[in-house]
């Protein structure tokens, strides 16, 4: 059985507004990732609600650009974000809580970005 | 206001098997402010996808987690399937199940007897894991690891149990049933039990759902959601309902998963019944080119595997969000306003997994 999966590429602009919308859904923040691609770092932020699972997807291109933080709308992001700034370099900006690089203790700096200016 | 002390609880510490570490703000013995501090053992498995092979990878992910390490290898194998439009067979579907829910059993007992430590009640706690030895024998019976299974793949499963051997099974857990019900009578009618887990710790469930909780942490609070709903493996042939609590306490959590003990026996009786003979994998040709966000139900709640292909043997990106992760939120906003020698009993409450949450 294959789950259907909703997958929908916003701007960076329009990230806190659609996070807001979801939240006042009733929809769950279930998870926050980045990947690195070509172009930049793609950002994938999960929802589910009774089982509907959506996906909004924002394209930075670190470290000139930022993303503000959603934790002011789910608390639990703010765990998210503090590991895309450690692992891939992503500087969030208004984490409720910030732990300026020190959530993971890796070895190396943005092991996902090396050289990332954010490190 | 009382003078403010802050303690470090953790990283070692003697409820935690494995390394988290809490900074407890404290005014006397109640606790104002946890702050969380992870990372201490993180081991870097999911930039490991880079320099295996997408059907390698399978092992690595197995050991993400040395409880619900097969539910961590099919969950890879789930994501890997769905990119490749691969068709499992029912058979291996079926297996998948029975050895999830050996899985989620043997995972549950582990807890309990930690929740047993974490309060001095040894004699409770040693009980807790007899009977886990039980479901660790059968796990070893029927893939010859107790720790690491070795049997998921993508297509499909490593090995079948034979028909003697299920029937077996199902009679063993039969029996079993009375050894567990005395031992979890326990941990729900005896009075020091009840005493450290009653009323500590509550979260309603609009919090725990606005938290993202996951698994019992969000059932116990009276929130029917469970990831085998979505029917992946053989789950869509099993009759079953969420198993819920509605206090939102430490003991509403701990009969969420007593409950759900039997509720997992119940499922491989009915995995048992409903199995039928055939293959149990297909071959897998090619290379995965796309993404999938495979989901399922771990004995701690959702885990999420991301994986993204681009057409080689390397994924160019595979991420684990672990139910540990999600639930940890639970433990900032549940800590605050407890007592001090409360805080091991909610940090076990949650059933931390450090090692899934430094994959």
């Amino acid at each position: 059985m294959v789950e259907e999966q909703k997958m929908m590429t916003i701007s960076k602009d329009d990230l806190v507004k659609k996070v807001s919308e979801m939240s006042a859904s009733g929809y769950r923040l279930v998870q926050i990732s980045c990947t690195k691609i070509a172009a930049g770092i793609e950002i994938n932020y999960s929802f589910d609600k009774n089982y509907e699972f959506i996906n909004f997807r924002v394209t930075l291109l670190p470290p000139d650009e930022t993303i503000s933080s959603v934790s002011k709308t789910y608390l639990s992001a703010v765990l998210y974000e503090n590991e895309m700034h450690d692992l891939f370099g992503v500087k969030v900006e208004g984490m409720i809580l910030d732990y300026k690089g020190t959530f993971y203790r890796t070895s190396i700096k943005t092991p996902f970005n090396p050289g990332s200016k954010n490190e | 206001m009382s003078k403010r002390t802050i303690i470090p609880f953790g990283p070692q510490h003697p409820v935690l098997p494995e390394p988290i570490h809490l900074d407890l703000v404290l005014e006397d013995e109640l606790v104002i402010e946890a702050i969380p501090s992870i990372g201490f053992i993180h081991r870097g498995l999911e930039k490991l996808v880079e320099k295996k092979d997408f059907i390698d990878y399978v092992y690595v992910a197995e050991r993400i987690c040395g409880i619900c390490s097969f539910i961590h290898g099919m969950t890879y194998c789930m994501a890997i399937e769905n990119i490749m439009n691969i068709e499992v067979p029912s058979r291996a579907n079926f297996l998948r199940v029975i050895w999830s829910e050996l899985s989620r059993i043997h995972s549950h007992l582990l807890w309990l007897g930690l929740m047993a430590d974490s309060f001095g009640f040894e004699s409770l706690f040693m009980h807790s894991w007899r009977l886990r030895e039980q479901i660790l024998d059968i796990i070893e019976e029927t893939t010859g690891g107790r720790v690491i299974f070795g049997s998921a793949k993508v297509g499909g499963v490593r090995r079948d149990i034979d028909a003697a051997t299920l029937a077996a099974i199902v009679k063993k857990l039969k029996s079993y049933e009375k050894e567990i019900k005395e031992v979890t009578d326990v941990f729900i009618n005896d009075s020091t039990v009840k005493h450290r887990m009653c009323g500590v710790a509550v979260i309603t469930g609009e919090e725990a759902y606005a938290l993202g909780a996951v698994g019992p942490t969000l059932r116990g609070s009276g929130v029917s959601s469970d990831t085998r709903k979505l029917g992946y493996a053989a789950y869509k042939s099993i009759d079953f309902e969420p198993i819920i609590e509605k206090d939102g306490d430490c003991y509403a959590r701990c009969r969420v998963r007593i409950r759900e003990l039997t509720q997992s026996i119940d499922m491989i009786e009915q995995a048992v019944a409903k199995i039928a003979a055939g293959p149990i994998e297909v071959k897998v040709t090619g290379t995965p080119n796309g993404e999938f966000f495979a989901r399922t139900e771990q004995p701690r709640g959702e885990v999420i595997y991301y994986a993204k292909a681009d057409g080689t043997r390397f994924l160019q990106r595979m991420r684990v969000r672990t139910p540990t992760f999600a639930n940890i939120p639970v433990l900032l906003k549940t800590i605050p306003g407890s007592s001090l020698a409360d805080v091991p009993v909610i940090v076990l409450t949650i059933d931390p997994c450090i090692s899934c949450t430094e994959r």
